[in-house]
């Protein structure tokens, strides 16, 4: 896909002058399209059979993840290495954390092993931010407790670029446990950002009361949420969070808010099927609907998912390696 | 025998007798010994304070440690201190011992906690820790979650007549949280708890203390909506007072943005609505008593993510320059600023400091009223965890006089 540089960057503008990427907050909008169209150009490289780039080749990448992700690594991990960065990864288990260590000490540590290039999950909001203050490489924010995760977000809007042709105009609803999801706060903002029409989906107790600040307009009916839209983004629902926490139970969670055939007949008849993952079938989708390619994009964001990564880590470590 | 002290060319303002005009006060024996124009005694060691204030060693109505370097250079001379320490304050004997640590520099006046490790169960031997000189009952950093214990508290302490601090906040609606629900809680992802969670607290606690007669303090009201109960309450004669700290006016949720954990405050800040209306209840009386909530902090329990990161703020040494700032703006007089902060606290615990008068004991302060400094927590006497760093402000203490010792001078 050939696509001509946004007017603010022809204009003069740098497409990407951020040291980290923290979060989509703080992000002009021609600053994702960049990301995106850089992302563009991995996922070709991605389907051949050479994938094996030099771009980052003497750089370290050092993820770490103090909250245990498996997909999210396997993608960062994957994504450095087919840069020819040499990655290391760092787990909840394997962390100092565990004997008492400070986040700032861990961070010192990990800064004084000269990395070019962090990668870091955290469960606490903000917290990813704060190691940012501390070290002297990029740092990517690959999700921080409820705050942002950026890279879902732009393979999200990828996926949903490459299916649609644009995002622009299009009605997304994001459905569930909003109110703990950092995926849904960073598609918010980005997906508004890139001029989608949002509706936030969910039952009242899992809904920000000010989710309307960040852009979406709120729906506790999942019909009258899901009435012509081009997009349905799932999220998933935390086992932990239902059992009467804040919903009553797996099944009533399913009858009123699940993604089953009848209630997606309410959407636009090409409507794209989406989740992050990892799915809880039968609890917020219905396994045929997730299965079903003409409809699911679920495979194709994990694809996107490494594209945006190498997208992501390639123009974070620009500066250093003068190749801007 | 000590020479006495004149004080001369400064303007006096005693809150407590609405006194308020330039005349020498003079020092004798640790007492004032007379405020008035005459001649300055003979022997009398002169302080000129000229273009200063001179007022009432500041009563600081809930500290959580007696830190005397940032206390003198923030004009206070007495503290109430909460019993939220280590180990906490349920005990006569630790309420003893922490009536006499601050002495002479600093007079320590502590609470004594509502209940044994202030665990909101059972009930501590308050009778036994005012004779040891707690001058009231605290719940701590918490309120106490059971309705029962608290209605039993109440009614207890009313029979000692001894006051009871409170914290005002719904336990199980606030559990976990760290910020107010709103805009910013939402676009950080921060776990937060509705603004209302603050005035159920405080229509259960005036309703119990409304039952018992006991006389209840609600050491931080930060909502319109708590202040307007306390305003209703107080109306129709429940013995019900509220103090606030400066942050709840001058800060906003705003002040959270960027995860800045020295914004991190318990109750959290509210929204926009909430601290103007503060500003207008401490103009209308409906705050009676303004205290810093002195809490200081080190890097390893603020340097951390929002949420993880230990609430409170260091406050001593910049108590009064934060509070002038309703006299700048017009909101309210100088005596009735200082009042907040001298005799109202030593009425609601019948502390013998806080006044200017002939035979009070000789705590006061000089300070410039309108010396422009800016906050800076890292020059800080004390810790310097403070969510103003770098804000202008002016008033500026010159001089902190306790018990007739010159103990800080600007």
């Amino acid at each position: 896909m050939d696509r001509s540089p946004h007017p603010a960057i022809a204009a003069g503008a740098h497409p990407f002058p951020h040291s980290h990427l923290l979060g989509i907050a703080g992000l002009q909008a021609w600053e994702m399209l960049f990301l995106l169209d850089e992302a563009e150009r991995w996922v070709g490289v991605n389907r051949s059979r050479q994938k094996h780039g030099e771009q980052l080749a003497g750089l370290t990448q050092i993820n770490a993840f103090f909250e245990n992700s498996t997909r999210t690594l396997l993608s960062f991990e994957i994504a450095g290495k087919r840069l020819g960065a040499d990655v290391v990864n760092l787990g909840a288990s394997g962390s100092s954390m565990k004997k008492g260590e400070t986040l700032l000490d861990t961070a010192s540590t990990l800064n004084a092993m000269h990395p070019d290039m962090l990668v870091i999950r955290h469960g606490s909001s903000g917290a990813v931010q704060l190691i940012a203050e501390k070290v002297d490489c990029p740092v990517l924010n690959a999700g921080d407790g409820r705050h942002e995760h950026p890279t879902q977000a732009l393979l999200d809007a990828l996926t949903i670029r490459r299916r649609k042709g644009r995002i622009e105009g299009l009605t997304v609803a994001i459905c569930g446990d909003i109110l703990h999801s950092r995926v849904a706060r960073s598609n918010f903002q980005l997906l508004t950002a890139l001029g989608a029409r949002i509706r936030a989906v969910a039952p009242p107790t899992l809904l920000p009361p000010d989710v309307g600040h960040l852009g979406a307009e709120s729906f506790t009916d999942m019909d009258k949420g899901l009435a012509g839209a081009d997009v349905v983004m799932m999220l998933r629902l935390q086992t932990e969070r239902m059992d009467g926490a804040y919903v009553p139970s797996t099944r009533e969670y399913f009858r009123f808010y699940g993604l089953t055939e009848a209630r997606l007949s309410h959407a636009a008849s090409d409507v794209l099927v989406m989740h992050p993952g990892p799915m809880n079938r039968g609890v917020e989708i219905d396994g045929a609907i997730a299965d079903d390619i003409a409809r699911s994009a679920v495979t194709e964001q994990v694809e996107m998912g490494v594209a945006v990564r190498m997208a992501c880590l390639d123009v974070l470590t620009r500066t250093r390696r003068g190749a801007w | 025998m000590v020479r006495p002290i004149a004080i001369t060319g400064g303007r006096v303002v005693d809150p407590a007798s609405g006194f308020d005009a330039p005349a020498m006060v003079v020092i004798r024996d640790r007492v004032v010994a007379g405020i008035g124009n005459d001649a300055p005694p003979a022997d009398a060691e002169i302080i000129d304070a000229t273009g200063l204030v001179i007022a009432p060693g500041l009563i600081d109505a809930g500290v959580f440690r007696a830190d005397a370097a940032a206390c003198h250079a923030g004009g206070i001379t007495r503290v109430v201190l909460m019993p939220d320490q280590r180990p906490p304050l349920d005990d006569p004997a630790l309420v003893s011992f922490a009536q006499q640590m601050g002495k002479p520099d600093v007079w320590v006046h502590p609470l004594v906690a509502a209940t044994r490790g202030l665990e909101g169960h059972e009930l501590a031997e308050i009778g036994l820790a005012r004779e040891a000189g707690a001058v009231g009952v605290a719940t701590g950093r918490h309120g106490i979650a059971s309705a029962a214990v608290m209605h039993r508290l109440l009614s207890y302490a009313s029979a000692f007549d001894m006051v009871v601090v409170t914290h005002a906040e719904d336990a199980a609606l606030t559990a976990g949280a760290v910020a107010t629900e709103g805009d910013y809680a939402t676009r950080l992802g921060l776990p937060a708890a509705p603004a209302f969670a603050e005035a159920m607290a405080v229509a259960r606690d005036i309703r119990l203390a409304e039952a018992t007669g006991a006389r209840l303090h609600i050491r931080q009201v930060t909502t319109a909506e708590g202040l307007d109960l306390v305003r209703a309450a107080r109306a129709r004669g429940v013995r019900v007072t509220a103090g606030i700290t400066p942050a709840h006016w001058l800060l906003g949720e705003t002040a959270v943005a960027g995860f800045r954990s020295f914004a991190r405050l318990s109750p959290p800040l509210r929204a926009d609505a909430d601290r103007r209306a503060v500003a207008d209840a401490i103009a209308d009386g409906t705050i009676a008593v303004i205290a810093s909530g002195h809490d200081p902090r080190t890097q390893e329990d603020k340097r951390l993510p929002f949420a993880d990161a230990a609430p409170g703020m260091a406050g001593a040494e910049t108590l009064l320059a934060l509070s002038l700032s309703l006299v700048q703006t017009g909101a309210m007089t100088l005596g009735a600023v200082l009042r907040t902060m001298t005799d109202a606290p030593a009425r609601l615990f019948g502390l013998a400091g806080g006044v200017l008068a002939t035979g009070a004991p000789a705590d006061l302060m000089l300070f410039d009223p309108g010396a422009p400094w800016r906050i800076d927590g890292a020059a800080f006497r004390g810790a310097g965890n403070t969510p103003f760093d770098g804000l202008p402000v002016q008033g500026r203490v010159q001089m902190t006089i306790k018990g007739g010792d010159v103990v800080w001078r600007g």
